[in-house]
């Protein structure tokens, strides 16, 4: 079984401020299933298109950075109940993945990142012959 | 549904406002009382003024526009639903589960009556963008004063 954990465990309503822009990061919520030949981790970024996104995978750490462009030019706002900022969330991998394989795509806000095990990680049926 | 006006500036708050999430989100399911969304339930909305148009926006991930219904009744109320479904592959061993999947209903008041033949609806990247616009009779009338 693939063990993926996660470096940076903080809640969507806790604001981590970011040092070269000045801005808040959220933590996406992530769903990460796995089967016989893959994992699949689903990301919710909304605000996010596919070519706002920086997946980067290096060192057996999967890194996911969401740019979202601001929507809300300094409005006078009616009703707030949520803030606009860019998504971060970093895995640890380990090394049963197939890096070179990564796939991901970007759909209604939705990324979803496909991790293709490496062969030798993929589980075998092993025939039992009658000695 | 009242409007209510706050925001999060104040650091104490926040991490006041994040342990009433994290218990909220321990006892509550989806769309039972205040969740995910802040006080009023789910999606999170954020409503601003712009002139005679009001626009309203939510979150929606891994929604498409037409699993999405957008109500306008009673001239200034707008109501939100939609269902989002799991996609469960087959054979899959959960890791991690943190999204959530039901069925969503939120009903807003609107601050002034809206033409309900002049609202616009799009859905890109997963965030739901209505603009309405205010309804002639609300809309302010400036009345001349004449000298004498």
């Amino acid at each position: 079984m693939a063990n993926i954990t996660n470096t940076a465990a903080k809640d969507r309503s806790e604001a981590r401020a970011e040092a070269t822009r000045g801005g808040v990061f959220f933590t996406p919520r992530v769903d990460i299933v796995e089967t016989d030949s893959e994992l699949t981790l689903f990301a919710e970024v909304p605000g996010v298109g596919p070519e706002d996104v920086d997946l980067r995978y290096e060192k057996g750490e999967l890194v996911l950075h969401g740019r979202v462009r601001p929507r809300q030019q300094n409005q006078t706002m009616v009703l707030q109940e949520y803030e606009e900022g860019d998504f971060y969330r970093a895995f640890n991998i380990s090394e049963s993945i197939d890096a070179s394989r990564i796939t991901a795509e970007c759909k209604n806000g939705l990324l979803t990142v496909h991790l293709p095990k490496a062969e030798s990680a993929r589980p075998r049926q092993i025939s039992v012959r009658s000695a | 549904m009242r409007s209510s006006r706050w925001q999060s500036f104040n650091p104490v708050w926040s991490q006041l406002q994040q342990f009433q999430d994290e218990m909220n989100r321990l006892f509550d399911r989806w769309g039972n009382g205040s969740g995910f969304g802040g006080p009023s339930g789910f999606p999170a909305l954020n409503v601003w003024e712009d002139g005679n148009d009001l626009h309203v926006e939510a979150e929606l991930p891994g929604l498409d526009l037409k699993e999405v219904e957008i109500y306008v009744s009673g001239g200034n109320q707008l109501t939100i639903k939609g269902e989002r479904k799991a996609k469960l592959p087959e054979k899959g061993v959960w890791h991690r589960q943190e999204r959530i999947f039901g069925s969503f209903n939120r009903s807003l008041t609107l601050p002034f009556p809206v033409d309900a033949d002049k609202v616009d609806a799009h859905l890109e990247n997963g965030v739901l963008h209505i603009q309405l616009t205010k309804h002639e009779s609300a809309r302010p009338r400036k009345i001349p004063v004449k000298a004498e």
